[in-house]
């Protein structure tokens, strides 16, 4: 129809390539969203829950505003949601055709979770003003647990793509049986959904403290930005040294499950007892270049002796290596060590805590609590690159490769193309009106106290008769 | 009645009520976009972002529901529309985006041209978005996506049916809507905004009611199948669907305002259920049935299984959420 073959890229060789980058490009705008959908109730029940108990005004006036900055991320996580959904089917028709069936079980559960958050975020937002205090705070509720299930939901069907199992094929490879509760627990999921849902406490946690740490570098000093950068922080921190742990299982259960995948992350070339860890530097045919190598200590990490041996790329077949190892690899590298420094600063803080019931005295913990916020996003990042790159070529692990399952549409460079135009606006619009909120806010403190009564009458409609 | 029936009725459940609550959230955003300039639609428009807000979003999900279920329990189904109905769908797609971000930046955003910008994504993409889920309905009843997928990308929805499908999706919407607005003005003590919307009831009922026999014609010659059942089994429900919109008519040229509701969802219920039977065994007419798409059974029970779920958890849930918001508890 389009004069594709005027566009070399449109032509349909390139539409796996396409394909790729559109779905991971929706979905790493699409997960950031949906970290402050999983995290951010709880962090905004714990100040709801301070100044209820403690009658804390400022506590209770962050709660109101971060559900209301909720109420726009919400919205915005729902409508990309919205668009991966179709995705699957627009992209990889072929994959749900095949595998929906399986695959699909998690989603149908995740619908569940979504319904249920969807209706009490709702609730919770708009009852500031007219619901009790106890009784619109037990609404919220429901919203943490609902955020953790749609969590495990979504993520289990990305671990039952590395790890499938729960099924039955005939010999035209069609499912003919399936068993949810195998598809539902599959190996990975034991150690994909918590990682992921302790990124979303960190991303969310650092996040909304990265914003108050500006606001006091600012000179902005008040109690409400103090607590405004602690609650989250605390939450953000004690989850930390969590997610290093769960990490370290990660590695070591993908060492033993997709040994392609974890060969390309860590760049090893050949099969052996004794690897070296290398950290950094670039992936080549003959070795890592410009790494810092330590000796043993790759071995030692996946069966805690140097005489584990590790799969190398060499015992894997050519055909079914990941791409882009360098990638994998750096990738890998930087979730590692934004992890690490990510503790650093919660040791940081738990410190000057002990010592001194406070935070750091000094402006570079407030700068580095600045920039802890995209550091979380940049490693949650890093870690579904590792995940979903390193599981190529198989978009269904052993199953079925991504090139076989991808739409013959024409044209998706073009829909990537109008994909980046839209959701350039869509974020550059949600970032505006969540700065142009917190600027009326300001305001408001400036003049006279908040300018929101709860429990108030309701808002006549403009220009009704009385 | 098999399990995969079993499941296709979750399916149509799934629709019927994404239709009630959705096809008026759509329709509630064209009678934002035709309310005139700032002055003259400024209350309507208030009456309708209040009556939206807090259920948008739970009203959306339904959509959701009406995917995941389909691709489960259909998976070919599911992959043959996918790969013929791309562009309507796609478009769609990006109609909810606009929507969704209008509606949730417009109320922030403070000057005047901004809002305006999003006031028109929101009221432009509620128009479009439900026109082409509509061609997407048409196309699939009109036997236009082959059961083996990568049907014409472009013939199988731009034909009579699917348009005048989509024409009936937004007119249906705004009957539904505007029906809606009306208790909704009464409940805000408005009784000019009432009789704005039951004008308005009245007028998209007529033309929703023209699409319909409009869409009877083009059954007739572009989907005999479906013409054909939808004339004998689905007769009665025709039948209940034609005599709820003339209540609804009767109603509201009388100046009543009870019952209105519930005769206009019936109407609209009517219609997808006598699309339902009518397209039976079918689930993409007439190449691939209910039973061929259908998932292995164990994965048709976790769907069933779900479903049950959801009635027991969501709907309470959900009505909690409407009572709340009609008893004006919810506010921004
Ligand atoms: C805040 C974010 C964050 C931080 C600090 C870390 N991770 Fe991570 N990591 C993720 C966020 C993440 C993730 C949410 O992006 C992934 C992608 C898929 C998944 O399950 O979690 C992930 C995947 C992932 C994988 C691949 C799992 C798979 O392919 O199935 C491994 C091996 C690790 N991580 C290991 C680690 C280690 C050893 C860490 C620190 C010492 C670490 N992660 C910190
Ligand atoms: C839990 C949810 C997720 C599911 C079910 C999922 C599923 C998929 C699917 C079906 C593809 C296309 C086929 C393939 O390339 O294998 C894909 C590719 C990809 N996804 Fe994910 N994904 C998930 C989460 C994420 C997130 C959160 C990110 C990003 C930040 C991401 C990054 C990518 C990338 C980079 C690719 C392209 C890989 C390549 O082609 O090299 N994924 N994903
Ligand atoms: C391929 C993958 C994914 C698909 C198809 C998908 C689909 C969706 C859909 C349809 C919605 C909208 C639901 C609504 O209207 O309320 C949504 C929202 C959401 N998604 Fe995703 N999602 C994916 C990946 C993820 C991942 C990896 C997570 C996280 C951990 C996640 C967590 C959420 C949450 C918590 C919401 C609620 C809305 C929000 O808070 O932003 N999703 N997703």
């Amino acid at each position: 129809m389009l004069p594709l073959d005027a566009f070399p890229l449109a032509a349909s060789e390139s539409n796996l390539l396409a394909a790729r980058e559109l779905m991971a490009f929706t979905l790493a705008f699409h997960i950031v969203l949906s970290c402050l959908g999983v995290a951010l109730p709880a962090i905004i029940l714990s100040a709801n829950w301070l100044g209820l108990k403690r009658g804390d005004e400022d506590a209770m006036r962050l709660a109101r505003r971060w559900s209301k900055a909720m109420a726009v991320t919400f919205a915005v996580g729902a409508v990309t949601g919205t668009v991966l959904s179709f995705e699957f089917g627009l992209l990889w028709p072929r994959f749900m055709e095949r595998f929906g069936d399986a695959f699909g079980i998690a989603f149908a559960i995740e619908g569940l979770f979504f319904f249920t958050e969807a209706i009490f975020l709702a609730i919770y937002i708009y009852g500031w003003k007219r619901l009790g205090g106890w009784a619109h705070f037990w609404s919220g509720v429901p919203m943490v647990i609902t955020g953790i299930g749609g969590a495990f939901s979504v993520v289990t069907a990305n671990a039952w793509m590395n790890q499938p199992q729960g099924f039955t094929l005939d010999a035209a490879g069609k499912v003919v049986e399936t068993e949810p509760f195998e598809v539902l627990f599959n190996p990975a999921w034991s150690y994909e959904v918590p990682h992921m849902i302790l990124a979303a406490y960190m991303v969310a946690g650092f996040l909304v403290a990265s914003i108050y740490a500006v606001g006091m570098l600012r000179g902005r000093r008040d109690r409400l930005h103090r607590l405004g950068l602690l609650i989250p922080l605390t939450i953000a921190c004690i989850v930390t040294p969590i997610q290093l742990f769960v990490g370290d299982t990660a590695a070591r259960e993908v060492a033993d499950h997709q040994p392609a995948k974890f060969a390309g992350f860590e760049c090893i070339e050949e099969t052996g007892t004794h690897q070296t860890e290398y950290l950094g530097g670039i992936c080549t045919d003959d070795g890592v270049k410009g790494a810092i190598g330590i000796p043993d200590l790759d071995s030692f990490l996946v069966g805690f002796s140097a005489d584990t041996e590790v799969t190398g790329l060499d015992d894997i077949p050519a055909d079914e290596r990941p791409p882009a190892n360098t990638l994998l690899h750096l990738s890998f590298d930087a979730m590692v060590g934004i992890g690490t420094a990510l503790l650093a600063l919660a040791a940081w803080l738990a410190f000057a805590w002990w010592r001194r019931r406070d935070i750091p005295h000094t402006p570079w913990f407030l700068r580095a609590v600045a920039v802890s916020g995209a550091g979380a996003i940049v490693a949650l990042w890093c870690g579904w690159i590792v995940t979903e790159v390193g599981r190529q070529p198989w978009i269904v692990q052993g199953y079925l490769r991504t090139s076989e399952a991808v739409t013959e549409a024409e044209g998706i460079w073009f829909a990537f193309a109008g994909v980046l135009v839209l959701y350039a606006g869509l974020g550059t619009g949600a970032i505006l009106v969540l700065r142009s909120m917190s600027r009326r806010w300001r305001e408001q403190e400036e003049s006279a106290g908040e300018g929101e009564v709860p429990y108030g009458p309701r808002a006549e409609l403009p220009g009704a008769a009385p | 009645m098999t399990r995969a029936d079993v499941a296709a009725a979750i399916l149509w459940t799934g629709a019927t009520l994404y239709a009630l609550f959705g096809g008026a959230d759509f329709g509630a955003g064209l009678w934002d976009l035709i309310a005139g300039d700032a002055r003259k639609g400024e209350r309507p428009r208030a009456l309708i972002q209040r009556s939206l807000t807090p259920v948008w979003e739970a009203n959306h999900v339904w959509l959701i529901f009406i995917l995941v279920v389909l691709w489960t329990a259909f998976p070919e189904a599911f992959g043959a529309v996918m790969s013929t109905l791309y562009v309507p769908i796609a478009l769609a797609a990006v109609g909810i985006v606009l929507r969704g971000a209008g509606f949730a930046f417009r109320k922030s955003i403070e000057s005047l041209e901004g809002q305006r910008a999003m006031g028109a994504a929101f009221a432009l993409s509620s128009v479009l978005t439900p026109f082409f889920m509509g061609t997407v309905v048409g196309a699939i009843a009109a036997g236009n996506v082959p059961a083996s997928g990568d049907g014409d990308a472009f013939s199988s929805w731009l034909a009579p049916l699917p348009l005048l499908t989509g024409a009936l999706f937004v007119a249906s919407g705004a009957y539904l809507a505007a029906v809606y607005l009306v208790s909704d003005a009464r409940r805000a003590a408005s009784p000019d905004l009432e009789d704005y919307f039951a004008r308005r009831a009245l007028a998209a009922a007529l033309v929703a009611g023209g699409f319909a026999v409009a869409g009877i014609f083009a059954l007739h010659s572009d989907a005999r199948y479906v013409f054909d059942r939808l004339t004998a089994e689905g007769l009665p429900l025709v039948i209940v669907s034609a005599l709820c919109g003339l209540g609804v008519l009767g109603l509201l040229l009388r100046g009543a305002r009870r019952g209105l509701r519930p005769l206009a969802a019936g109407a609209v219920v009517a219609v997808i259920w006598g699309w339902g039977v009518a397209q039976f065994p079918y689930l993409l007419p007439t190449t691939l049935k209910i039973t061929q798409s259908a998932a292995p059974d164990p994965t048709l029970d976790a769907v069933l299984i779900v479903f049950v779920v959801a009635a027991l958890v969501v709907l309470p849930a959900l009505g909690l959420l409407y009572w709340l918001s009609q008893r004006e508890l919810l506010e921004e």
